[in-house]
């Protein structure tokens, strides 16, 4: 039996129960769970944080061994990474991008019913590797996110989870961004030209495109960890002839990139959120399209600044830093793009607003330290130390955590129905903001001192500042509870929310998604929409 | 753009991706504990391979039914010409990464460890070592074992060479056959290609043999054995994966379910083939030849 | 307006206490004192200096379109200003002006770059092992080797708590030293950031740095590459003293190596009392960080050789396993790094020690035998 989206069917006929959801192939229910599990899942990387930051309190030991607090801080890095901020941006694509660019639904519904099915399983993988080795299974995966063999080499059990673990999210990625790019390639209703496009389906179509080309090299990479383990090859042990440098190669491939994959959804949403509360369209569209390409391509060849130090000759070492320097443009004209979009318009501040405004400021920020460690003389200082953790909160956390609260304060009334409870929103974004600046500052400051990064216990000289971060992280924690309160309050009911909640939400490239009732039907776009 | 009004084939839910879901997790969790030795592992994987042969019957009848039902319109040919187009995409960066890592031992960093290039340094480690492409001889063999001879150019990779250009061949003249409409040369081009890609596979096997028997080049054997497995061993693992395709798509070649316009199966399965044969060719030149 | 001035007030609070809180608290890059330090310290004063700049105009265009720009004080949104001039030539002016910045940012740092891998000429060479989780160094030229691994008698609330060692490492000032950096196990890297930059230890790889001391005195500095549990227990202790002091060293050192020598190929046989004693010393200095001084191991990760099979088993397995290893783990072949006399030792420690009363003396010979 297949539904003809063809018939205007009026009443949506949703299936029932929970095979509702274990069977989906709706992708605002697939959205859904999307959400729901990147929420999920911000918790435990977020209380993987807390136990770091607790640990990190004062010297000494007091909470956990050190191969613990390794385990711990892969853990957070990984869930947080593709477990929390990849599945949001990936749960809001699903949502919105059928209704921006007027389809009924995404272009293969039961592939993505399976992209999204993959992401428990792959949790469940990493809970096994972070359980099993404490029922003798050897050393945890005690490497951080990175992996980096000998030692991922030594490590038992926990470490062949944990890279099945990474084989799963890749196939779940590569299986959703080909479902995302094929959405917007094909799926576009008559008259939706790619320069009507909003910037959040551009953001996500090259966002898809990096991830299916850099998803296979993380797979093959640790495919290779894997058989260096398990079946006697010989690609990352000198004696053998390889090179554990090799699979640095591999991973910052992918993960450079993927830095830029958990950002540009994110400046996709700026590109709605701000021209909506400026009443005025996006600045300079079309070049900002550009330089999204720009960024992409650049992205993809500047893998080796994580790595000045591991002794490349100067010629390669000098061209990773003109690259990684050069990348200041396109996002700089993007950052500006938004400033200048801003600038004469005619300004409220609700939150998904005054978190756009945050994250310009506070991504530029990161940004300027991003381009003070693409200095490889100076970088060969601040590598490895908490310099660089606060160059990448700084860059994650605004760039991509706070890009999708924008996103989710801007989208939840059309989500819901209702509005969600504007004070609280105000309050929640004041108390994150504060409480992350002080979390992440004085890393700065700590890194610089002379603190490295991923160890459990320092030196009594760090103890200062490591209080105050830690003090920052628990308020920001904390302040968690109130986003999900928000949530849930705007889920059970409030004011109700029209189908343009925003005054300003038609101006510019807007997507087709206002044009919809809120909450929308089942079935996005039966007929197809005409874009004049 | 495309025209206007046409409707889009939604499906209604379906139990088959969060079957393939657990699929994938059970195969991979009997790995785990098969590659630690712990008894349960084969039997897990077992029961994985069991529910992958029932996912791939149960979601691609699924996909048959609804292409036989005519529910496909051209718009969602498109949208899974592009998937699979993206896919294949996705697949050659993977063959890209191993590639790049040959070349990168090969030409980069074996060199440090015999005393040439950036590192050169690195050879204070390793005095005795020279480096020479085969590396026949290794840094230090203690834990492996030193393959004997190399692979040499001539001989069956050459046949194979040989053999899977040809079924390139024989698959596009099965195209032209269903083109045509011409189901006999369907059939029979797809034949011929089904028995040349098992023609590969099984000289392969046998040179997998030979090699662990007779020269000693295993995956055991440093550097040289890691790279000419890791990249023949993926690509024999697509010209399996290919193969099954193929023989899926004659057995519905031969209940006619292709028409001249709707054919996407067979199409992808041919795009498919056809990046199998070109990586074979990038193999060939640099893994057997250079 | 409350909310503003609330951030405002924020703000202020912040400047006001990192003010407060910089003046006291080390912050920065140490004071550097090797030419190559120097040079990268001013670089990363230009480039933080460049960073805060372009923070501040960002900030400032900001907070005036903010506080201009808003409907709230009743101004209309100009519907063209992305048509005008400015909209036209933004996507020319804005990149060129960034790659100004970014050119002589990338010239500058090619210059220092240019310094920093210049590694001709060394007056000496020091090679810097890395190894879980100690530090082991060769003097190339004078055949010196030393180990040193965390002074474990600091309390945490020491000031050199987990940066202090045991055997600190000496070298002359005003000398062009070369360092060659390499690892025995997995990644480490060696960072001592008054005077030399970080390189990776690499297995199997030798990275090359320098360093010119241009001041006398103890430079502190630690392991800044995730190597396993022992990570932060990694420290580096330098102690620059002038030519002669350093002279004077060197000449002590190599006389004690030879006595040392002597004693362990005299073949003279020992007693238990003596080899457990020097067992202690060696056991202490080279396999507590993993087995731990009460010989109980950390579950799971590295066993107890306190009633373990093989320190209190046959002797030949134990000989083995201390002199080759066991591939795949953790646990080094100490054979290369020990001596007859030392491995003869540490064995007859852990054969005696935490209750395993075997009451075995190992000799030199022994060791000799098996290796
Ligand atoms: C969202 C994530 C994100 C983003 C967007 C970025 C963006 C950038 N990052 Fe960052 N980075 C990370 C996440 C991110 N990074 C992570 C996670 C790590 C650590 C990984 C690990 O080791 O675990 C890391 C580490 C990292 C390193 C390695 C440090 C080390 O380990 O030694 C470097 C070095 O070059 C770097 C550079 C940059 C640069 C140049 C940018 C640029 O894209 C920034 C460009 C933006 C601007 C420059 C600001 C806006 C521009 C203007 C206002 C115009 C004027 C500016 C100038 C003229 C300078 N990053
Ligand atoms: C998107 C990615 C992302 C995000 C959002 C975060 C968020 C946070 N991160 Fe993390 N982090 C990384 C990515 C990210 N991080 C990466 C890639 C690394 C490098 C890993 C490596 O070195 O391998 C890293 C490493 C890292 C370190 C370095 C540890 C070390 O090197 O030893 C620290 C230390 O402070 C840290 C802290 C935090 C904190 C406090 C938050 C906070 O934002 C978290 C906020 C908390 C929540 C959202 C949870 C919600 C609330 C609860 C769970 C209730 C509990 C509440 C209380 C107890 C009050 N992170
Ligand atoms: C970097 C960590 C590390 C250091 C340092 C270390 N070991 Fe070990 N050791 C291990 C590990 C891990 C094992 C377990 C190996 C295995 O799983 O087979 C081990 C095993 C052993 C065993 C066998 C114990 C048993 O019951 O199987 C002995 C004996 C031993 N080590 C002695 C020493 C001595 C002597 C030293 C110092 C000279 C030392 N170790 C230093 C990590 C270390
Ligand atoms: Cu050695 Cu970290
Ligand atoms: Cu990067």
């Amino acid at each position: 039996m297949s539904t003809e989206a063809i018939h205007d069917d009026h009443h949506d006929h949703k299936p029932s129960g929970i095979g509702r959801w274990l069977f989906s192939t709706n992708h605002k229910d697939i959205g859904t769970m999307y959400l729901i599990f990147a929420l999920v899942m911000l918790f435990l990387g977020g209380a993987s944080a807390m136990m770091l930051r607790a640990e990190l309190w004062e010297p000494g030991l007091q909470i956990v061994d050190p191969d613990t607090y390794n385990n711990l801080l892969t853990n957070h890095a990984l869930i947080m990474v593709f477990g929390a901020v990849m599945p949001a941006a990936a749960g809001m694509a699903n949502w919105m991008l059928p209704m921006m660019i007027g389809a009924p639904d995404m272009a293969l519904p039961r592939l993505n019913n399976l992209s999204f099915w993959l992401l428990p399983f792959a949790a469940l993988m990493l809970i096994l590797s972070f359980v099993v080795p404490h029922f003798g299974g050897g050393v945890p995966i005690n490497t951080g996110w990175t992996l980096y063999p000998p030692l991922s080499l030594q490590a038992g059990i926990g470490m062949d989870f944990g890279i099945f673990t990474l084989h799963i999210l890749g196939i779940s990625s590569i299986m959703a961004s080909i479902n995302i790019v094929t959405t917007i390639v094909n799926m576009r209703a008559p008259g939706m030209t790619w320069f009507k496009l909003p910037l959040f389906a551009w953001a996500w179509l090259l966002t898809g495109l990096l991830l299916i080309m850099i998803m296979p090299v993380l797979a093959g990479g640790v495919t290779m960890l894997l058989f260096d383990r398990h079946f006697g090859t010989s690609f990352f042990d000198a004696a053998g002839g390889g090179d554990p440098v090799l699979f640095q190669h591999l991973f910052w491939f992918f993960g450079h990139p993927e830095v830029y994959v958990l950002l540009l959804p994110s400046i996709g949403i700026l590109g709605m959120v701000v021209p909506t509360f400026s009443r005025k369209p996006l600045f300079a569209y079309k070049p900002l399209v550009y330089s999204m390409f720009f960024l992409t391509a650049l992205g993809m060849v500047v893998w080796a600044h994580h790595q000045y130090t591991v002794g490349m000759s100067k010629e390669v070492t000098t061209y990773f830093m003109i690259g990684t320097i050069l990348i200041s443009i396109p996002v700089g004209y993007m950052l500006f793009s938004f400033i200048f979009t801003m600038w004469r318009g005619s300004m409220t501040f609700e939150t998904p607003m005054l978190f756009a405004v945050a994250i310009v400021l506070m991504f530029s920020f990161a940004g300027v330290t991003g381009i003070m460690l693409a200095v490889v003389p100076a970088d060969l200082q601040y590598h490895d130390t908490y310099f660089v953790v606060a160059h990448f909160h700084y860059a994650l956390i605004p760039g991509a955590l706070f890009g999708i609260y924008a996103g989710v304060f801007y989208w939840l009334p059309k989500w819901t129905g209702h509005m969600y409870d504007e004070r609280l929103g105000k309050i929640f974004f004041w108390w994150t903001t504060i409480a992350f600046n002080l979390t992440f500052f004085v890393q700065h400051f700590v890194g610089l001192a002379g603190m490295p990064r991923r160890i459990s216990d320092y030196s009594p000289v760090f103890t200062d500042f490591n209080q105050i971060s830690s003090i920052g992280a628990f308020a920001f924690g904390a302040s968690h509870f109130l986003f999900v309160w928000i949530i849930i309050k705007a889920v059970r009911g409030g004011k109700r929310a029209g189908d343009k909640p925003w005054d300003g939400a038609q101006v510019g490239n807007a997507g087709l998604e206002w044009a919809l009732p809120s909450p929308p039907p089942f079935h996005s776009f039966t007929t197809p929409p005409v874009v004049k | 753009m495309t025209s206007t009004t046409e409707g889009y084939f939604i499906p209604e839910p379906s139990r088959w991706p969060i079957i393939a879901a657990m699929t994938v997790f059970t195969m991979l969790v009997g790995t785990v504990l098969w590659m630690n030795h712990l008894g349960a592992g084969p039997w897990i994987m077992l029961a994985g391979v069991l529910m992958l042969a029932y996912l791939f019957k149960g979601w691609f009848g699924d996909v048959i039914k609804e292409n036989l039902s005519g529910s496909y319109n051209g718009r969602v040919d498109r949208s899974f010409r592009q998937g699979m187009f993206w896919f294949i995409t996705s697949e050659v960066f993977f063959f890209i990464t191993f590639f790049g890592c040959f070349y990168y031992l090969r030409n980069i960093t074996l060199p440090y460890l015999g005393g040439e290039g950036h590192l050169a340094n690195s050879h204070l480690l390793w005095e005795n070592f020279t480096y020479t492409w085969p590396p026949l001889q290794l840094p230090d063999a203690t834990n492996y074992t030193q393959a004997k001879e190399a692979m040499e150019p001539g001989g069956i990779p050459l046949w194979n060479t040989i053999i899977l250009l040809s079924s390139g061949g024989t698959l596009t003249w099965a195209h032209w056959g269903l083109k045509k409409e011409n189901n006999r040369q369907l059939v029979l081009g797809l034949i011929m290609t089904v028995a040349l890609g098992l023609t590969f596979f099984c000289l392969q096997a046998y040179e997998y043999g030979h090699a662990y028997a007779e020269m000693d080049l295993t995956l055991n054997s440093g550097i040289y054995g890691s790279t000419f497995y890791m990249l023949t061993g993926f690509h024999g693992f697509h010209v399996t994966v290919g193969s099954i395709m193929l023989i899926v798509i004659l057995g519905r070649a031969l209940k006619h379910h292709f028409s001249a316009h709707n054919h996407f199966a067979f199409e992808a399965v041919a795009w498919y083939w056809h990046f199998v044969d070109v990586v074979w060719i990038a193999l060939y030149i640099f893994v057997y030849w250079l | 307006m409350s909310k503003r001035s609330l951030g405002g007030l924020a703000a202020a609070a912040m400047v006001v206490l990192s003010g407060r809180v910089l003046a006291a608290w080390e912050h920065n890059l140490p004071e550097p004192v090797s030419p190559a330090t120097k040079e990268i310290f001013n670089l990363h004063m230009l480039t933080a200096t460049i960073a805060l700049v372009i923070m501040v105009i960002v900030t400032a265009i900001i907070v005036y379109a903010l506080w201009k720009f808003r409907k709230s004080k009743g101004y209309e949104a100009d519907q063209n200003f992305h048509k005008g001039w400015f909209g036209t030539w933004a996507w020319v002016l804005v990149p060129v002006v960034v790659l100004g910045i970014d050119m002589s940012v990338a010239g500058k740092a090619s210059k220092v770059f240019d310094l920093v891998e210049d590694t001709s000429t060394p007056d000496m060479t020091l090679k810097v092992i890395g190894s879980q989780w100690k530090w082991t160094y060769e003097y190339m030229d004078e055949g010196i080797r030393l180990v040193s691994s965390l002074n474990r008698d600091r309390k945490t609330n020491d000031p050199l708590y987990l940066h202090d060692v045991d055997n600190p490492v000496v070298l002359p000032v005003n000398t062009r030293i070369r360092l060659l950096h390499t690892a025995t196990d997995v990644l480490h890297a060696w960072w001592v950031p008054a005077l030399a930059y970080k390189k990776d230890a690499i297995p199997g790889y030798i990275n090359e740095t320098w360093t010119i001391i241009e001041k006398e005195g103890t430079y502190r500095g630690q392991c800044a590459e995730i190597c396993g549990g022992g990570h932060a227990f990694m420290p580096i202790v330098i102690k620059a003293v002038s030519k002669q002091k350093y002279a004077a060293w060197v000449k002590e050192k190599k006389l004690a190596a030879a006595a040392a020598l002597a004693e362990a190929s005299s073949g003279k046989v020992w007693t238990r009392d003596e080899l457990f004693s020097k067992g202690e010393a060696i056991y202490k200095a080279n396999c507590v960080a993993c087995h731990q001084a009460n010989g109980q191991g950390v579950p799971n990760v590295f066993p107890a050789l306190a009633g373990s099979k093989v320190a209190t088993g046959d002797i030949k397995v134990h000989l083995d396993t201390v002199i080759h290893g066991r591939p795949g783990t953790p646990m080094a072949a100490w054979g290369g790094q020990l001596n007859d006399l030392d491995i003869a030792s540490v064995v007859t420690y852990e054969r005696n020690a935490w209750g395993n009363d075997t009451g075995d003396a190992v000799q030199p010979g022994d060791v000799k035998a098996a290796r």
